[in-house]
């Protein structure tokens, strides 16, 4: 049980993410590369999409970790909360601008996609509005991180916020489905389900989304370790002003 | 908590509070609509629950950072704090204080800056149910926004992009009820969710805000 927490140690953390982060990148890049090309290059253009099916290799997996970047900020936070791991902290710190970044891939590569498909940019379907609304949160939070000088305080303002910006995100995302019923399709990934894309786009789409996610456990990993040093300066700056 | 709410109270109406200014705005926003989109009387109806509801909505935000600040920098927060009363009850009061001199005086202004928009005669009721059930919710929100945000010197641009995407349950279920009670059809959903948004913001926010008033004081 306590081999998880071990890594609380910035020390420890930044040894093994270091340790960790050029095989994490690499294989990020290879995923990517491999599911992209395979993507782009070698499946067929889709019957009644065209071309325009492609853009799913980028669309999908960004807006998954879009969501999961919100979920890991909430756990980490609540390890914060709960434990006071500074490590925790930061790496929802860390998190937070990647997420963001996310949410506008999966807006924009959206919106590129609905031109032709829908014939517009932008619709208030529920899904687009809850993913704007999620990119408020990102904003806001990211917004309060910076708006606070005291390092803990700041810490311990962002995680409650992200803990009660989790109830409304949710709330939010049922309210939408309630307020307009929607022009974007439904889940076309379950596990479970029959009505899944083919096998053909299935296979390089799960390359793609294995590649984000590597993708955003590298970035993640490096950001923490930054802010790690970047806090480790700050504290030596101001040891040596004492003197 | 009696004494606190009726200080908060008699500091909001004296002059120089904020207890005439959400109203102002209020009125000012519901006034200039009209000029913008053009003078269609069908088009203001159809429009009017969502501006009214969106105008309350502004108006509520433009006095949240009175909630905290002032008291916050003459050095009151902190004697609240070490009082006896729990941070919790001071955070209550103080958002109820707040309804009390902006949110409530919406809900009866609602109605009068309806008939400016030309809402329909069936709608007056649900707008001022919908108001004064979903207001609250608006207040102990931002409540917890302000509480947030206290340290942060002119925080409140920060307030309110932090405060305005909690508002969006509540602005879509009120402005929901009201269109619906223009269409003449049933709005008791809506005005469930409504109150549920409030009672649930009511009883688990001012945990919420005390924590953040604490790490704030600390």
């Amino acid at each position: 049980m306590n081999a998880i927490w071990q890594y609380a140690n910035p020390k420890k953390f930044i040894d093994t993410s270091e340790r960790l982060l050029p095989w994490v990148a690499g294989l990020a890049a290879l995923c990517l590369g491999v599911g992209l090309v395979w993507g782009y290059f070698l499946t067929p253009d889709a019957e009644r999409f065209g071309a325009t099916v492609k853009i799913i290799y980028l669309h999908v997996p960004a807006a998954m970790m879009a969501i999961s970047a919100w979920f890991m900020m909430l756990v980490a936070s609540l390890i914060w909360i709960i434990r006071r791991h500074h490590v925790s902290a930061l790496a929802a710190r860390a998190a937070a601008p990647v997420g963001a970044v996310m949410t506008v891939i999966g807006l924009v590569t959206g919106a590129i996609w609905g031109q032709p498909m829908w014939g517009t940019w932008w619709a208030w379907d529920p899904r687009l509005t809850s993913f704007l609304i999620l990119f408020l949160f990102y904003l806001g939070y990211i917004a309060l991180w910076a708006a606070i000088e005291d390092d803990d305080s700041a810490a311990d303002l962002t995680s409650i916020l992200c803990l009660v910006g989790s109830v409304f995100a949710v709330l939010s995302r049922y309210a939408v489905n309630f307020w307009n019923q929607g022009l974007h399709q439904g889940a076309s990934l379950s596990l479970d389900k029959e009505e899944n894309v083919a096998d053909v786009f299935y296979i390089p789409l799960l390359v793609c989304i294995a590649g984000f996610v590597l993708l955003f456990l590298a970035l993640v990993l490096m950001r923490t370790g930054t802010e790690i040093r970047a806090r480790r300066m700050r504290v030596l700056l101001a040891r040596e002003r004492m003197k | 908590m009696r004494a606190l709410l009726l200080r908060d109270l008699r500091l909001a109406m004296r002059a120089g509070g904020g207890f005439g200014l959400a109203m102002a705005f209020f009125l000012i926003v519901v006034v200039l609509v009209p000029f913008a989109v053009g003078p269609r009387a069908d088009l203001h109806s159809a429009i009017a629950p969502g501006v009214l509801w969106l105008g309350a909505l502004l108006a509520c935000l433009l006095s949240l950072d009175r909630i905290f600040a002032l008291d916050w920098e003459d050095g009151t927060l902190d004697l609240l704090a070490t009082a006896p009363l729990p941070l919790e009850t001071v955070v209550i009061a103080k958002a109820l204080a707040h309804w009390l001199t902006t949110g409530l005086p919406l809900v009866l202004l609602a109605p009068v800056l309806g008939i400016l928009l030309n809402l329909a005669p069936e709608a007056y009721g649900a707008l001022t149910l919908s108001l004064l059930v979903g207001t609250p919710a608006l207040s102990v929100i931002g409540a917890f926004g302000a509480a947030l945000t206290v340290g942060v010197k002119r925080g409140g641009l920060l307030l309110s992009l932090l405060v305005l995407p909690l508002y969006v349950p509540s602005l879509i279920f009120g402005a929901d009820m009201v269109r619906r009670a223009v269409q003449q059809s049933a709005f008791t959903t809506p005005l469930l969710l409504l109150a549920g948004i409030t009672c649930g913001a009511i009883a688990l926010l001012p945990f919420a805000s005390a924590a953040v008033l604490r790490v704030n004081l600390r």
